[in-house]
């Protein structure tokens, strides 16, 4: 329950193509859709949420058509990144119209669940007009989450929101992930989505660049040279050792200590370190990828 | 039709200056009316009905009340806030549409009542005439406006353009405008009530049929916009 699936999906507006061709599938769990500014991410989350026909393929949730179709909203909730304009209601009364909307058997206690969901109980007697960004952004979440949604779609839900709030919301949408929702969230900033989502869907000028858990989209990357940093007791020795392995495409030594290796052939690597150390006689003692981090995926990606 | 949509409307329409902008403009029709009456005879100055109440007043509260419900919300995009949810969009215009006509019956159409009553109370019949064509017409205007609101967010100056170009200046030259013309309709309609209205000459099964596709289909369009509606990304 709770699948969102794109089929072939494009997207454009006269010669302008927004999203190309892009099939995937966002379940249980939470996801990233990461890309910079302009990649196509809001497009797509209003082609999964029903604010934007396909232009070609078919966008569902569990089989069945979102565009043009109320009834997915049983299911989805919807974090827009446009602000809320209805300042002249309290955050309990804008709660609370959601839940009413949603036709729910008792929208009080559903808008009261949803408002110490995201810590606003107190706040939310006062003006939407005088929150700050952050608590707008719990307020839409509470907005978002009032029918307890299996799939939650939020769009740059981080943007603006000062670092307390933000690990707050992190928290959240980790812990809706572990429920057992389909979680979807947007960002431009690598490090959010490395420290919320395991699932990542990397998005660059309307194209589907690369699916998959962060390792796995490493590895399918074997092009690229990967960074080690490799302890030993005597690095000049290791270094002089390692540059003459196939697999390896350049060597640095460390000022404090420690020997940069870049790495092509990862496995033909792993099995050749302890081998090249044990002939020269060096003791390996610590061995580390330096860049796993979003960032040089990201970058990888956007420059291939 | 949504109780939840029609109180919010209701209070985007009061709870913002535009309320305040709503309330002036029939209060400024009354007042000119009760100055008139105390200045002059009963009988005189009754163009403050038809001139100024019926032709300016009346269109341009339907045109601020129908795109108040509706214009900003969709400017900014926060009406996804209201239509993500398992209710028909269709409903959402209904309601939308009767907070707004409601807004234009009593800010509208009711004050030409009053206006008439107060400028010439020995002849109640042209007061109603008037307000029962300002009812129709606003009915018909509210409908147009709203339709308006859901296509271009240039609603206001499109509605102000109609109002004031199309019916106001072209319709007094031309009369065969007439035909196309809501404020023209309710007056036809006014005619059919009371014999000091003059009758446009469009017929009243005319007038009443034109004013009533005029509002289903523009309702049924603002609905179907709604519909459609594209969340756009600042991307």
């Amino acid at each position: 329950m709770g699948t969102i699936s794109l089929e072939a999906v494009s997207r454009w507006y006269g010669n302008v193509v927004a999203v190309n061709g892009i099939t995937m599938t966002v379940g249980p769990g939470v996801t990233g859709l990461l890309g910079p500014n302009g990649a196509g991410k809001t497009t797509l989350i209003a082609l999964m949420a029903g604010f934007l026909s396909p232009s070609a393929g078919t966008v569902t949730l569990d089989g069945d058509t979102i565009w043009r179709n109320t009834e997915v909203y049983r299911t989805i909730g919807l974090v827009p990144e446009r602000e809320i304009s209805f300042g002249y209601l309290t955050g309990r009364q804008f709660v609370l119209a959601n839940a009413e909307l949603h036709g729910l058997t008792d929208p009080g206690a559903a808008c009261q669940r949803a408002l110490e969901v995201v810590e606003m109980v107190e706040p939310a007697s006062r003006r939407i007009g005088t929150y700050s960004k952050g608590m707008r952004q719990r307020v839409k979440l509470a907005s978002a989450l009032v029918h307890d949604p299996s799939v939650l779609l939020l769009d740059e839900p981080f943007n603006g929101v000062d670092p307390r709030q933000r690990l707050h919301l992190m928290a959240l949408l980790q812990r809706f992930g572990a429920e057992g929702r389909t979680v979807l969230f947007s960002s431009h900033i690598l490090e959010e989505v490395e420290q919320v989502a395991r699932q990542i869907e990397v998005v660059v000028s309307g194209r589907h660049a690369a699916s998959g858990d962060f390792g796995e989209i490493r590895r399918l990357m074997t092009d690229r040279p990967v960074q080690y940093v490799v302890v030993s007791d005597d690095d000049r020795t290791l270094a002089s050792a390692l540059i003459s392995e196939p697999s390896v495409v350049a060597v640095g030594l460390r000022p404090r200590g420690g020997v940069d290796v870049s790495v092509t052939d990862l496995g033909e690597f792993a099995h050749r370190l302890p081998r090249v150390a044990r002939d020269a006689r060096v003791r390996l003692v610590e061995l580390t990828p330096t860049d796993e981090s979003l960032e040089s995926v990201f970058s990888y990606l956007v420059g291939r | 039709m949504n109780s939840t949509i029609i109180r919010l409307s209701t209070q985007a329409l009061l709870g913002r200056r535009r309320g305040l902008v709503l309330a002036l403009i029939p209060a400024v029709v009354i007042a000119l009316a009760v100055v008139i009456r105390a200045l002059t005879e009963p009988g005189t100055g009754y163009e403050i009905v038809d001139a100024i109440g019926f032709t300016l007043a009346l269109p341009l509260v339907a045109l601020l009340a129908s795109s108040a419900v509706l214009g900003p919300e969709i400017d900014d995009g926060s009406i996804v806030y209201l239509i993500a949810k398992p209710v028909p969009r269709r409903s959402v215009v209904l309601s939308k549409y009767v907070v707004a006509w409601l807004a234009t019956l009593a800010l509208g159409a009711l004050p030409l009542l009053l206006a008439g009553l107060v400028l010439d109370s020995s002849e109640p019949s042209q007061a109603v005439a008037w307000a029962l064509g300002g009812a129709v017409a606003g009915t018909t205007y509210t409908a147009l406006f709203l339709a308006l609101a859901a296509l271009t967010r240039h609603a206001v100056v499109i509605g102000l353009l109609f109002v004031l170009l199309w019916e106001g200046l072209l319709g007094g030259l031309l009369s065969g405008i007439r035909w196309l013309a809501i404020g023209a309709w309710g007056q036809e309609i006014a005619a059919s009530v009371s014999d000091a209205v003059t009758a446009p000459g469009t017929g009243l099964l005319y007038a009443v049929l034109a004013a009533t596709v005029l509002t289903v289909g523009s309702v049924w369009f603002a609905g179907d916009r709604l519909r459609s509606f594209t969340l756009r990304g600042d991307e």
